[in-house]
């Protein structure tokens, strides 16, 4: 899961597998080079797309090796010398987007040491099972006396040492949950393991007729699958994850005597003067010292339209300076900052919701118990009946084996790898493992309203309040301003066909709105009281434009829809889930957003804390709420919800607290999830019932004593198929 | 019978060798990127000589 590598690295065996296992996965963890340039592509998608990215990086001199994971859509590149700033013109040359990825955020060399061992393990089960599955065709097939002995001690021979070494996840996690006195699913599997190559063991060298080294071999390799999927489908999405926060270097420009200095956000102590650019995201808590601008608070507070700020303002990390470059004295950093007091609140929220016991989790504490029990009943029986050990031991480790939880086992890693897979594919990004079986059980969606079910872009509602005559200096002045309002404007008339008039002595007043002369005449374009204007009581986000002495003109904005948010809502709402929307913006913009959207439930200017409690009211009453947000002022809520969303726009925090990210623009994949989640519960269901019923079938033989080795590998094998089967209808 | 005497070293030497091969693989890393392997394969690139 990690990048590639670029060294050569000659193969080298040793006699036993499991002695390489280790040390090879360790060596190969630390190889990802400190040297290495890591970038995103996002775009990359094709043979030729890799061909081109690699051709581009290998044509610099400096550039000694390039390879592209299209897997994880990612390059490495070995280039002593140069810097992600150098590399990234040379992919974008090629027609790709590239991204700078921040090596030490991605860190998965524990978490892919982890795969590359089971991996390893798995190999090694298949392999030694297909060899113990020829000998025993043959013993099978009716070879018996000194043949049947000598097949018995080499699959033996082989069977042993791969137990050991395949079964150790088993054997440690259930140790590992012995001791903490719970019973989980690998306490049945590692007995069954250990008992049934006891007796093997003993079997053979008495000359028994039934040895289960075969069914051993190949329970070890179907539960291995499990645990690999299972393992797959969290790796991806972490690593998915952990590239979003990697995108993020986080840097903050502080004023020293001698100059301006690049400091990591986290060096930052209260007191410093920092400076922070306009379109760039503030740092630290601190109040305004110099300069002034319009700030974007929509991923705080929710509010959609900008606010004005001047010295003496306070700011909160996380805001985004807008217009004019300020310079800020940082009042609270890092621990202290408003940001982290958030996640404080989240941590809080995160605890209840830990508390969520898994479908497999339920299953497993119902199968455990009884596995045992059958077991001992079996052996207490046989021995009471017929007074031989011998047998009554056979017949119970045949119990054990028959009734392992291959099956179960398989049944949710494979269907919530399809599942995730699917809905990757559509462009959402499961977190969590439980994930999808706690989306299956939402009654209620709550949204939020500014970045989620709007893009956060201002969109002028009628272009018709402009007098054709005063459009080309409406879109002059507009241009040149980055504020979110005179570009949605300088949009709106360009996409009308104006063309432009000439202004002279253009200034941009920060907080205030743009100015020039035209023909002679002031012509001003911003808030109402510079402009001139009574600013009334308009509901929607405003500005205003005054062209010399005439009367201002009152421009009117809304927010503009996220793509698919009608649809996704309207999805919902046919699915018998009720709509939420949450907003800490004014009452007049979310109504008009609910009205829009046609949701009745709706809520204005509400509070961080007040958020996440509505959350937990409406979940009081058994109903599962999923939470869809982006802001920090959503954090909380995210965390309480039995489920959440966030968007890949959304900050670090929210992120975090979500189990679901979205990646693309189009908000109707997640009405789409909705249904995919309650199919992958029906599927789990089914795959529990479908092992449930190859054990109702099987127990009994096996506590008649019919069992014999062909039977449980046959149970074994043709159980694990129907269930990934089953699990494979879902993509 | 004493056929057996060669058959199952013959088999156990070629299921072993089928392991060292998978080994072999998981050491040069050829799990990293299935999607990019898949697709590698259809340049024609290295067709001529292999890659140095």
């Amino acid at each position: 899961m990690t990048d590639v590598s670029l060294h050569p690295n000659g193969p080298s065996f040793s006699a036993c597998p499991a002695c390489d296992a280790a040390p090879l996965a360790t060596h190969l963890a630390a190889r990802a080079d400190d040297g290495d340039v890591v970038l995103s592509l996002p775009s990359v998608h094709c043979a030729s797309c890799i061909a081109d990215v690699e051709g581009a990086l290998m044509a610099h001199p400096q550039v000694r090796q390039a390879r592209v994971n299209l897997t994880l859509r990612r390059v490495t590149v070995d280039a002593p010398g140069l810097t992600a700033e150098e590399l990234i013109p040379l992919v974008e040359g090629a027609g790709y987007e590239a991204l700078e990825l921040d090596p030490s955020a991605l860190g998965t060399s524990a978490a892919d040491r982890q795969g590359r061992d089971l991996l390893m393990r798995m190999g090694v089960a298949g392999f030694a099972m297909m060899n113990v599955m020829i000998l025993s065709v043959a013993v099978w097939s009716g070879a018996d006396a000194a043949t049947r002995d000598m097949f018995h001690w080499i699959s033996g021979a082989i069977a042993l040492p791969t137990v050991a070494f395949a079964g150790k996840p088993f054997f440690v996690s259930a140790w590992r949950s012995l001791r903490a006195g719970r019973l989980g699913m690998d306490v049945p599997i590692a007995l069954a393991l250990i008992l049934a190559s006891a007796i093997s063991v003993f079997e053979t060298m008495s000359s028994g007729q039934h040895a289960y080294f075969d069914g051993v071999v190949s329970l070890c390799f179907f539960l291995l699958i499990g645990r690999y999927l299972d393992y797959r489908s969290r790796a991806v999405a972490r690593s998915a994850a952990a590239e979003l926060t990697a995108l993020e270097v986080p840097r903050a420009f502080r004023v020293n005597a001698d100059g301006d200095e690049a400091v990591a956000v986290a060096d930052l102590l209260p007191g410093d003067l920092i400076r922070v650019r306009p379109g760039s995201r503030i740092p630290a808590d601190g109040e305004v010292v110099e300069g002034q601008s319009d700030i974007d608070r929509s991923l705080l507070t929710g509010e959609s339209l900008p606010v004005a700020a001047a010295p003496h303002s306070l700011l909160s990390a996380g805001e985004v300076n807008l217009t004019g470059p300020l310079l800020i004295r940082v009042t609270a950093a890092g621990r202290d900052s408003s940001l982290s007091r958030l996640s404080a609140l989240v941590e809080a929220a995160e605890n209840a919701r830990g508390r969520y016991t898994s479908l497999a989790e339920r299953a497993s504490r119902l199968y455990a118990p009884v596995v045992h029990l059958l077991a001992l009943v079996s052996f207490i029986g046989w021995f009471w009946a017929t007074g031989d050990a011998r047998l009554a031991i056979n017949i119970a480790a045949a119990v054990l084996i028959i009734t392992c939880p291959c099956a179960l086992g398989l049944a949710v890693p494979a269907v919530v790898t399809t599942a995730s897979g699917r809905l990757f594919r559509r462009g959402l990004l499961i977190k969590d493992g439980t994930a999808l079986e706690r989306m299956a059980e939402v009654q209620t969606v709550v949204f939020d309203k500014t970045g989620t079910l709007t893009m956060g872009t201002p969109r002028l509602q009628r272009i018709e309040t402009i007098p054709e005559a005063h459009r080309p200096v409406a879109l002059a002045l507009a241009q040149g301003s980055a504020h979110p309002l005179s570009m949605a404007l300088a949009k709106a008339l360009q996409d009308a066909g104006t063309q432009p008039a000439r202004l002279e002595q253009q200034v941009e007043v920060p907080g205030a709105g743009v100015m020039a002369l035209w023909q002679g005449q002031e012509v001003r374009l911003g808030r109402a009281d510079w402009v001139g204007a009574n600013a009334g009581t308009g509901a929607l986000s405003s500005s205003w434009l005054r062209v010399g002495p005439a009367e201002p003109l009152r421009l009117e904005f809304v927010d503009q829809l996220r793509p698919g948010a009608r649809d996704c809502v309207a999805m919902i709402e046919a699915s018998g889930r009720k709509v939420v929307l949450l907003s800490g913006d004014t009452s007049a913009a979310v109504r008009d957003i609910a009205e829009r959207l046609g949701i009745k439930d709706w809520q204005a200017e509400v509070a961080p804390d007040r958020k996440a409690q509505i959350v937990q009211e409406l979940g009081t009453d058994g109903t599962a709420v999923m939470m869809v947000g982006d802001g920090l002022n959503d954090t909380a809520a995210l965390a309480a919800a039995h489920v959440s969303i966030a968007p890949a726009t959304a900050l670090d925090a929210a992120r975090v607290a979500s189990d679901i990210v979205l990646l693309g623009h189009d908000l109707a994949p997640v009405a789409d999830a909705l249904e995919t989640a309650r199919k992958a519960r029906t599927r789990i269901k089914e795959n529990f019932a479908i092992s449930f019923a190859y054990n109702i079938v099987a127990v009994p033989i096996a506590l008649a004593g019919f069992a014999t080795p062909l039977l449980a590998a046959l149970a074994m094998s043709i159980s694990s198929i129907t269930v990934t089967l089953n699990a494979l209808r879902l993509r | 019978m004493s056929i057996l005497g060669l058959l199952i070293p013959v088999s156990l030497a070629m299921g072993g060798l089928g392991l060292l091969a998978f080994l072999w693989s998981l050491r040069n890393r050829q799990y990293e990127d299935p999607k990019g392997d898949a697709e590698r394969i259809l340049t024609k690139e290295w067709d001529e000589r292999p890659r140095p």
